[in-house]
């Protein structure tokens, strides 16, 4: 196995000789994007016309379906097929795992007569068009056995349990050390559901071709996508091959596959002809996963001088019935501030809801909401800044393991950040600074993610014309993976940007795991250099062993690679001379990438911090975000420009978390009310003030042989905190149930006589 | 969506002539909220009958001192004329604090008077909703009624109107002019259009079938200043929980009721002197909050009697906020 200490040594992605990697440069995909050019799933060129499924949702939230009349819908006009758990071409129960080493297992669709949750595909219909499939969609008539729903969360805290498999974290004695401590605080905070919202709806193009099956569909992991295909169809895992070329936003919402996929691949087989099937803005409110609402309480004990004596943060969600999704918003709080005395844990409690599972951040983005606003408000009990609050808890080393730090920055994100944002000006006391009609505060957060990295494969082609081919069964969601593969196989093998192909999202291609937990660059990435370096070797050894070429008998080890030219000192020639003539086919390599065995014995995180000025009006309780800065820490940056974007988007995300965003339930129903983007309120760009994100110099050398780390999480990670903080500085109120909308704040405003 | 015809008015009268006869008529303009209603088969028109490009998108001054604002005129249109902006700035305001600059580019002021509720129980097909399918009941009244009525809501319906035009029409004293089947041109007061829902939630104007508004009168601005306000989640594309339009010793709220809601009892408290705030108290006391949306008394007393004090501000000279 390999060890971190392999990974010191240079290559050229550390190197960086041509200065590609951290650069701004553009996403190797954006003129498609922008000029709409972009071939999303649904909009994949089929072979020949495809039919147009819709999905029908269940009206109720659980039950049975006691008939289903779709008499109607069959004689509507250009309707081929009607589907419900009654005639549904036969699937393997849910979850089956033929083939040993599935990384998922199957997803019948109309699996029975049993209805879940609210929303829940119960029927489907395959038209000849879009629209006669939607007009038919409707003359389908279901009839259920309803059950009264058990969807009230907050209703049901007293009934959570452990998590399956888990237990509560105590280190030292967490009661004895919060009741010795001098200043205590405990308080409890709330978080609603959220949806992804992505702006590419979950959709799927699928054809056969013979025992076949070409599925075109929008999901962040290939393999898992078409394994669990591959169960559902009963077929070799071979006989799929799935293709997810560009996706429009998948923040971990399409970590796995729905009944569109299930159900175009079934009708394509039943109809031999392709067929598309998409989500509804609508169904996808209830049709996929959500992040889960979350109560959390925050129990701090410190001594005088600020340090932390106790600390727990527990944190109580919610699943739906048949799952075991936890939404660990405690977790992250283990590596962040030191403390002798700490308790983290989680209740869990099953509800009649559509299915929890990971959104953005998922833990940091719930969990500093409580911890980082425990602190802001721990800070003012103590008469302390809340910047040097926290500097005063810097842990040596991992508090809860002991482990040394790869990296952390965490005090330099804070004092830096405090310094560009100009936090010097900040009134201690709320609601002293007024501009016109508005209260202006000041707040910010401490940030925190881990990292992570998985085992990924990738080649590397070169051909005659010396243009460089990447190869690999990685997604790119919208956060520039397209374009950091291609500066890292630019920088590697000495060649232009523009002499690069990147060929990502197939099964058929060379494994990688996908996007997602802020893993995608780094490890997709390592494979990437691991299969530069082997191709390097390569064309050295081509070079090197070719009796007409100028490098001929050399040592390959000295071959160096700039600007399209391999060369020993003075002698030289073009890369695509070289191939022309002693490899015209071309060469093709492949390398990996793992994670090293001594990985572990590091703290390996992400860090960052946010700072965040708001204007709030006195009279209406309206919040507005005037400014926001965040200052982060995550090894060395492959691209300045994607990686800027992925930090921003996710404080972008912190604003909506804390002001605007969430979906209640109505438990009489068990269905959630906002299904739309003019009810669910994402920020929209008049709430988005000055935003600028800055990533100090960093390189982790026991993170990967690059040194880098992610980012897509991390700017959602103490956003909304900063945001909320702000808030109370600006005029005095404290709430604890987020999102912090006028009505709530107004309340607040009043019960302060203001 | 379900299938429909379509035809292009040539003239009002042919499409009033049309609207009369097609069953299942409906005018569209912009068609910003009748097509995605559409989509969702809230609305199901049989036909639509496109009044868009009718010559009737002018803005003109009236010989009385006013403006005659063409239905079609888009709602960009309205908020950017000069006439507008210098002497109704409360129309202006309004309009720019609704939809997003792609809608107002699209909406017609018509439109806009006649855009539907937002509440999400009428959204959401899959929920009762007396106002989408009517005697179905009403889920917003026990439900999620945060964004309810709090004036002259009923038991089948507490749904709001959601323009931020009209509230400030209202308060601008504004009329309707139409063309009905007959023939006839008739004008009335905009405050007569909307109706409050009672028992029957889906009819929700006093139109008759096939009447076709054609333009807005504006009579001379009145003393006074004018200012709206609004608050909303969001800072753009968000309905809101409540507004006001100060025009001169006029005040209308938005977001309250079925209709836009003229303040008649805090206009007359204030014309014989009492505060703004002891105004909109007077006006409020006839308020009937639903429990989830409590909170808009107090919000709307707070905005309201900022707002008359920003008009009176504005109309000293002094700087408004």
């Amino acid at each position: 196995m390999s060890s971190v200490h392999d990974w010191a040594a240079p290559n050229p992605v550390t190197t960086n000789r041509s200065g590609l990697i951290g650069k701004g440069v553009d996403r190797y995909e954006g003129p498609l994007k922008v000029t709409g050019t972009a071939p999303y799933a649904y909009e994949v060129q089929p072979p020949s016309p495809p039919a147009y499924g819709v999905m029908v949702g269940a009206t109720i939230a659980t039950g049975r379906i006691t008939g289903a009349d779709t008499a109607e819908a069959e004689a509507a006009p250009g309707v081929l097929a009607v589907w419900t758990h009654r005639n549904v071409p036969a699937q393997p129960p849910r979850g089956t795992r033929v083939h040993p080493r599935s990384t998922a297992g199957s997803r019948p669709a109309l699996e029975s007569d049993r209805v879940y949750h609210w929303g829940q595909p119960v029927a489907f219909v395959i038209a000849d068009t879009l629209e006669n499939a939607v007009a038919a969609s409707h003359l389908v008539r279901l009839t259920y056995d309803a059950d009264a729903p058990d969807a009230d969360f907050r209703a049901r805290l007293a009934d959570a349990g452990q998590p399956p498999g888990e237990q509560d974290v105590e280190i030292g004695d967490f009661d004895a050390g919060f009741a010795a401590s001098a200043v205590r605080l405990d308080e409890t905070w709330a978080t609603p559901i959220q949806n992804h919202c992505q702006m590419e709806p979950c959709a799927s193009l699928v054809w056969w071709e013979g025992d076949k099956c070409i599925a075109h569909t929008s999901v962040q992991m290939v393999k898992p996508a078409q394994h669990g295909l591959a169960e559902t169809l009963g077929i070799p895992r071979d006989d799929v091959r799935l293709m997810t070329r560009y996706i429009g936003g998948g923040f971990g919402g399409k970590g796995q596959t729905y009944d569109d996929l299930t159900l175009a691949a079934l009708a394509a087989r039943a109809l031999e002809r392709p067929v598309k099937v998409a989500f509804t803005r609508q169904q996808m409110m209830h049709g996929t996963i959500h992040r889960p609402a979350t109560v959390m309480r925050v129990r701090l004990g410190a001594e005088k001088d600020g340090r932390l004596n106790a600390f727990s943060i527990m944190t109580w969600t919610h699943c739906h019935q048949d799952g075991t999704f936890t939404e660990h918003a405690s977790n992250f709080a283990r590596a962040l501030y030191a403390a002798p005395n700490r308790l983290t844990g989680h209740r869990l409690v099953k509800l009649d809801l559509p299915g929890a599972g990971p959104m953005r951040a998922p833990g940091e983005a719930s969990g500093t909401m409580s911890l980082e606003c425990a602190m802001d408000e721990l800070a003012e009990r103590l008469g302390l800044d809340p910047v040097e609050l926290r500097i005063r808890n810097e842990p040596p080393s991992d508090p809860e393991n002991g482990r040394p730090f790869s990296q952390r920055q965490l005090v330099r994100c804070l004092k830096e950040g405090a310094q560009l944002f100009g936090w010097d000006r900040r009134m201690p006391t709320p609601g002293l600074v007024r501009d016109g009609r508005w209260l202006v505060g000041m707040g910010m957060a401490a940030a925190i993610r881990g990292n992570f990295l998985l085992p990924a494969k990738c080649s590397f082609s070169v051909d005659a014309e010396g243009v460089i081919t990447v190869r690999q069964g990685m997604t790119d969601i919208g956060t520039g993976t397209y374009t950091v593969l291609a500066q890292i196989a630019a920088e590697t093998l000495g060649v232009l940007l523009g002499d690069v192909r990147v060929e990502i999202g197939d099964s058929e291609l060379p494994p990688a795991p996908g996007s997602g937990g802020q893993f995608g660059a780094a490890s997709a990435g390592s494979a990437a250099l691991a299969a530069g370096m082997n191709l390097r070797r390569a064309i050295a050894e081509l070079a090197t062993g070719d009796p007409n070429s100028p490098l001929y008998g050399d040592d390959p080890e000295l071959v160096t690679f700039q600007d399209g030219v391999v060369a020993i000192e003075n002698k030289s020639e073009t890369l695509a001379a070289l191939v022309r003539r002693a490899a015209p086919a071309g060469l093709t390599v492949e390398g990996d990438s793992r994670p090293a065995a001594d990985m572990r014995e590091w703290s390996t995180q992400t860090y960052g911090s946010h700072f965040c000025e708001v204007g709030v009006d006195p009279v209406t309780g309206e919040v507005r975000v005037r400014r926001m800065l965040g200052v982060f820490a995550a090894g060395r940056i492959l691209n300045e420009k994607t990686a800027r974007s992925q930090l921003t988007g996710g404080m972008i995300w912190g604003i909506g978390s804390a002001i605007t965003e969430g979906n209640a339930v109505d438990p009489r129903y068990g269905s959630l009310i906002n299904q739309d983007l003019a009810q669910y309120l994402v920020p929209v760009q008049a709430d988005i003030g000055e935003l600028d994100a800055i990533m100090l110099d960093e390189v982790d050398d026991k993170a990967n042989p690059m040194g880098i780390k992610g980012v897509g999480e991390l700017g959602n990670s103490g956003a909304g905190a900063a945001v909320a903080n702000a808030i109370y500085n600006a005029c005095g109120v404290r709430l604890r149930d987020y999102p912090i909308t006028p009505d709530k704040l107004l309340a607040g405003l009043m019960a302060k006589g203001m | 969506m379900k299938a429909f015809t379509y035809e292009r008015a040539s003239d009002a009268k042919a499409a009033v002539q049309a609207a009369v006869e097609t069953p299942g008529a409906r005018f569209i303009a912009g068609g910003t909220n009748l097509l995605d209603l559409m989509k969702l088969e809230i609305e199901q028109p049989q036909h639509l009958i496109d009044v868009s490009r009718l010559p009737m998108a002018g803005i003109e001054e009236t010989g009385e001192g006013g403006l005659r604002i063409g239905a079609s005129a888009t709602n960009s249109q309205v908020a950017g004329d000069p006439g507008v902006r210098s002497r109704y700035p409360v129309l202006s305001e309004a309009i720019v604090a609704g939809g997003s600059p792609q809608l107002r580019n699209k909406a017609s002021v018509a439109g806009n008077l006649l855009q539907r509720t937002r509440c999400a129980y009428f959204y959401d097909t899959s929920k009762p909703c007396n106002k989408r399918t009517p005697g179905s009941g009403c889920g917003a009244l026990e439900g999620l009624n945060r964004n309810g009525a709090i004036f002259g809501a009923s038991h089948a319906c507490i749904a709001t109107h959601t323009s931020d035009m009209a509230v400030a029409l209202v308060a601008l004293e504004a009329r309707v002019e139409t063309l009905s089947p007959s023939g006839a041109t008739r004008a009335f007061p905009l405050l007569e259009l909307h109706r409050l829902p009672g028992e029957t939630p889906h009819v929700e104007t006093h139109l008759i079938p096939g009447e076709l508004i054609t333009a807005v009168m504006l009579p001379p601005p009145p003393s006074g200043g004018q200012v709206y306000r609004k608050v909303r989640d969001r800072a753009s594309y968000a309905g809101g929980l409540a507004s006001v339009a100060v025009a001169g010793g006029n005040l209308a709220l938005g977001m309250v009721a079925h209709k836009p809601w003229r303040a008649v009892d805090a206009e007359a408290a204030m014309a014989s002197g009492a505060t703004p705030a002891e105004a909109v108290a007077r006006e409020l006391a006839g308020a009937s909050p639903l429990g989830r949306n409590d909170f808009k008394i107090p919000l709307v007393a707070r905005l309201a009697a900022a707002a008359i004090g920003e008009a009176q501000d504005r109309l000293s000279g002094g700087r408004g906020a």
